[in-house]
């Protein structure tokens, strides 16, 4: 096992309103079978013992199905390694001696609150603009009543796999979240249960996206390379064929009764 | 705003109006080609393609609504761009694209430099201001002799360079839009390899728009008793 002394670019940022920049950090004795989030633990230390402000990111589970670790490492979200989120990458992918840089997401919807931290609820209000079904609670229907082909659920599955990180927004040049919506979409629309509001669904999730300020899908396939999750662009064209439906077909609900989100 | 307004404006209501204008100008595209690569069928054949589209009954119905096509195209174009940008207000010190291609990154310059062609082209052709001593000349049939005004255009080599260089800027933009519109109305399906679409109609537009003017300019095609 040997120890790697490292140079890393950081991005800092004193809050939401400051201007950032860049600033080189060196980082020794850091073990190849640290996760990248341990080294920035690592750096973290080093500054704490030379009394200078710690570098704030984003982090949670630290086993890859969270979606709160982000950073977009040397150009590219979650570091670029296939399938893989920040806390999922290891020291021992770079070499000792490497010039690392490290940076936000960056979006206008995702603005930065410190660091390398992003404010990712522009995500929240689109889930919650329609990504749910409505169920009575207290009659949980019978198991496998309903049956589901086994591709269908597959599909739902692959979608329902997103962990809301933001690598597609980060990764896309436009800084759209098409990825993002379109896998909250399909993993719904896969299935019996997601039918019967699917257009309502469509619409106020697709309008909360650009009501949050991400940007437009141009077709460059930047965020399905960057997916930790590997959601497919096949998802993006799923949203694009039932936002056209649901614009041209859809009876846009009456606001009457209990019933209108 | 009507549900019609507000899907329009929508980021994905706009993708597939570039999509839709933007495959009324392929179609536009493959049979001008196909009207220009008559050229190899000699002076008579092409003059007489000529004649019968000056004379068509929806001629301006047909250049009004490619006008329109073309502006919308255009204009929502601008209004996408300005957009995305808006979108990433601070740019990364480092940023590595590994899926897109230099056909999507550079669809903006591609259209621009098509565009600028277009308006060369209606200048040089249709309006008669580029070369207007070869604007209008007679057949032996009384027609416009649209054939000589061809091969007197492509043997100036400026001009055959220009076209080049715009016809390959149509191939870079096609490379990229003529299968994107596709995924953009949600018809895209993992049985049809249609990302491969816009490579080959890109390069089959590119070599049927390059291949008559070449001819030209190598003296296959020659003026009539040359």
């Amino acid at each position: 096992m040997s120890d790697m002394n490292l140079t890393v670019h950081v991005w800092r940022q004193k809050d939401a309103k400051s201007p950032g920049k860049m600033v080189p950090y060196k980082v020794t004795g850091v073990s190849e079978h640290a996760s990248f989030l341990e080294m920035l633990d690592i750096l973290n230390e080093q500054l704490q013992a030379k009394g200078e402000e710690p570098v704030a990111f984003d982090h949670d589970c630290r086993e890859g199905i969270c979606g709160m670790c982000s950073l977009m490492i040397n150009g590219r979200p979650h570091g670029g390694q296939k399938a893989t989120t920040t806390c999922q990458l290891h020291m021992r992918k770079f070499k000792d001696g490497e010039e690392i840089f490290v940076e936000p997401w960056r979006a206008g919807a995702f603005p930065v609150l410190r660091d390398l931290s992003v404010d990712r609820t522009s995500f929240e209000k689109i889930q919650q603009a329609g990504g749910f079904v409505s169920t009575n609670v207290g009659s949980a229907p019978d198991a496998n009543s309903v049956p589901i082909p086994k591709e269908d659920a597959d599909r739902a599955m692959d979608a329902a796999a997103c962990i809301g990180c933001g690598a597609c927004v980060a990764a896309c040049p436009n800084g759209s979240a098409m990825l993002f919506v379109g896998a909250k979409l399909a993993h719904l629309h896969s299935l019996p249960q997601g039918q019967a509001e699917r257009g309502h669904r469509t619409q106020a999730m697709v309008n909360a996206m650009d009501a949050a300020g991400f940007g437009n899908c141009s077709n460059h396939y930047e965020c399905e390379a960057a997916c930790p999750k590997e959601i497919s662009r096949d998802v993006i064209s799923l949203m694009n064929k039932d936002y056209v439906k649901a614009s041209f077909t859809h009876r846009e609900r009456s606001g009457k009764g209990d019933g209108g989100a | 705003m009507s549900w019609f307004q507000r899907y329009m404006r929508s980021s994905i209501g706009a993708k597939q109006v570039m999509a839709v204008t933007g495959l009324g100008m392929v179609l536009f595209a493959l049979i001008h080609m196909t009207g220009h690569l008559q050229m190899f069928g000699g002076r008579d054949m092409y003059n007489g393609y000529a004649h019968f589209l000056q004379h068509l009954e929806v001629k301006w119905v047909a250049r009004l609504g490619l006008i329109a096509i073309v502006v919308i195209h255009i204009f929502t174009a601008i209004s996408l761009v300005m957009k995305n940008r808006a979108a990433r207000p601070v740019a990364y010190a480092m940023y590595k694209p590994v899926a897109s291609t230099p056909m999507s990154r550079y669809m903006a310059m591609t259209g621009l430099v098509i565009l600028a062609f277009i308006i060369y082209h209606l200048l040089h052709f249709t309006i008669g201001t580029v070369q207007p001593q070869y604007f209008h000349m007679l057949d032996d049939k009384g027609r416009y002799d649209a054939y000589s005004m061809f091969v007197r255009g492509f043997q100036n080599v400026g001009i055959f360079a220009s076209y080049a260089v715009a016809v390959f800027m149509l191939c870079m933009h096609l490379g990229h839009g003529a299968s994107s519109w596709i995924q953009s109305l949600g018809w895209r399906h993992p049985k049809y390899g249609t990302d491969k679409l816009g490579p080959i109609l890109g390069i089959v537009l590119f070599l049927g728009y390059i291949a008559p003017p070449t001819a030209v300019l190598i003296g296959m095609i020659k003026l009539p008793g040359a």
